[in-house]
């Protein structure tokens, strides 16, 4: 059923209305050149953010490309038990096991390959969600272009230098 | 005529077509950029020249560029006679309509004859390409004739959306048409003429010595009617319906590509700048101002100072007036922009509704009130 929205008298016959309009994007208009003059940084006048020199801080939480998060002793978390690579819904993750080195025998396997095919992702996070260790978790890294197909295919060093670039604070 | 005569109305001619061409890539410039302040956003000004920021003034020419070398496309069904000869009627009228608009008064444009033979002293050269004493009906007949390129570019097309576009524009233009030509008819009252150049002198004068009689205070009626035509007229919002890009994706020019939809384009903005001179000719005293004696023979006096005189003097003088017509017509211009990103598209019916059922109604009482107060003055 359409219903009638309610207009006062001055709003029907439109033409008052017209000026009010204009009123308002001349504020507007005159606002967002102040805000220009305020500089490159958007404010409450002027929301543009100039991106490639101007970035934006993801929100906490923000789930960007992934990383493989190292122990104190700086080893690689992963116990290759494919959690992650099972409950990922688009199937990303390839995980190929091998054995453990010396010293980490408690651990008995590690991912020998770990690959995350950042074309596929979806960003969903389960694999963070499903990991029992902890050794998975996303960074709030957005800028993710790339120019071949093959770059984009994050490996496992790849990855743990991710873990490496977010320590240093760089995503 | 003699050579010289057709030498200066060939020069005069080319100078004013240029001056009005030029102002169309300021225009889409600002159209664009002024969209983004009104939206509190900074507009397209990545544009760099050998490292320069240009503020965004070159993606005119980048456009320009880019449909110069676009792949120049004619629809396999298209009728391709009619398909290639709309946009050369839209360009052709655009470039016609502001041929007969004064833009200052005759001048003794003569101080530039120093150096040309004598005969040409005597001609007096109104800032105006074609001094024709019938401009309103020129001006309005030319207008009728640029809906013959939008309806042959909507049915030559063989598109669905160009027709309804053309479909559209046709029953638009020709609705508004109606109610713009009867509200010209009080200011042709007022001055009893359609020489536009009379119309402009009838504004020269003054009320109680200091208010301008600008027609648009005796015309207000007249002229709220008339500006409503002018953008019905011009497809510009709120009365775009012939482009509605969200229903008709472009209306009548989606079958155009390259230079062919350039154009379009290009008419477009130049009737928005007929439009507009048109509107301050009729309705805002043209090139004069109060004050504008006072302004003349102060600058005459300054010119004089730094050792001008004679001829060149009264040249430079005489911009005074073409400098406030272009003042006053770059506020209508702005205008339009400005309106474009306030008011949202009107509904097919609201619009019909609105050219028949109130603004040819409001026109007709225009009339009535400008005789009965003709009568009794």
């Amino acid at each position: 059923m359409a219903v009638e929205p309610r207009y006062t008298p001055s709003e029907r016959i439109y033409f008052a209305e017209i000026f009010r309009g204009l009123a308002i994007t001349a504020r507007h208009f005159v606002n967002a050149l102040r805000g220009m003059l305020r500089g490159n940084e958007p404010n409450e006048d002027m929301w543009t953010i100039q991106y490639p020199e101007v970035k934006r801080t993801p929100a906490e939480g923000y789930r960007g490309a992934h990383m493989l998060n190292k122990d104190e002793d700086g080893h690689i978390k992963c116990v290759a038990c494919f959690m992650c690579a099972t409950v990922c819904p688009t199937g990303c993750i390839t995980i190929e096991a091998e054995e453990e080195e010396e010293g980490y025998e408690w651990k008995e396997k590690r991912p020998g390959r770990f690959e995350i095919n950042l074309l596929r992702c979806m960003f969903c996070g389960y694999c963070v969600e499903a990991c029992p260790e902890e050794a998975i978790s996303m960074t709030r890294d957005y800028e993710l272009a790339d120019y071949t197909r093959a770059d984009l295919i994050y490996d496992k060093e790849k990855l743990l230098e991710n873990y490496d670039r977010h320590k240093r604070g760089e995503i | 005529m003699n050579i010289w005569a057709a030498l200066i109305v060939a020069i005069k001619a080319t100078v004013i077509m240029v001056a009005v061409v030029s102002v169309v890539p300021v225009l889409v410039w600002f159209e664009r950029r002024g969209a983004g302040w009104i939206q509190n956003r900074r507009g397209p000004n990545r544009i760099m020249l050998f490292g320069v920021k240009s503020a965004g003034l070159l993606y005119p020419v980048a456009d320009a560029i880019k449909f110069a070398f676009k792949e120049d496309i004619i629809p396999a069904d298209s009728n391709k006679f009619y398909y290639l000869l709309a946009p050369m009627i839209m360009i052709v009228t655009a470039l016609l309509a502001y041929a007969v608009i004064p833009l200052a008064p005759s001048a003794p444009l003569a101080g530039l004859s120093v150096q040309l033979p004598p005969m040409i002293k005597d001609i007096p050269v109104p800032f105006m390409v074609a001094p024709v004493d019938v401009g309103v009906l020129f001006i309005l007949a030319i207008a009728g004739l640029g809906v013959y390129g939008i309806v042959m570019a909507g049915w030559a097309s063989n598109s669905n959306y160009a027709m309804l576009g053309g479909l559209r524009s046709t029953a638009q233009m020709i609705s508004y048409e109606i109610s713009m030509g009867l509200s010209v008819v009080g200011v042709l009252m007022l001055s009893g003429s359609v020489d536009l150049n009379r119309i402009v002198v009838d504004q020269t004068q003054l009320i109680f010595g200091i208010v301008p009689r600008w027609n648009v205070i005796p015309q207000i009626l007249g002229f709220v009617v008339f500006i409503t035509a002018v953008y019905a007229e011009t497809n510009r919002l709120p009365f775009d319906l012939p482009e509605g890009e969200s229903e008709i994706v472009a209306g009548y020019h989606v079958e155009y590509g390259s230079m062919k939809f350039m154009l379009f384009y290009f008419a477009e903005y130049i009737a928005l700048v007929t439009s507009s001179m048109l509107i301050v000719t009729l309705y805002f005293g043209g090139w004069s101002f109060p004050g504008m004696k006072t302004v003349m023979n102060w600058l005459a006096g300054v010119v004089a100072t730094i050792g001008i005189s004679g001829n060149l003097q009264s040249f430079i003088v005489s911009l005074v007036p073409l400098t406030a017509f272009f003042a006053k017509t770059a506020f209508f211009m702005v205008l339009f922009v400005w309106v474009r990103w306030t008011l949202p598209r009107f509904r097919y019916d609201q619009l019909m509704r609105l050219g028949w059922k109130v603004m040819l109604p409001l026109a007709l009482i225009n009339i009535v009130v400008t005789a009965i107060f003709l009568l009794v003055v």
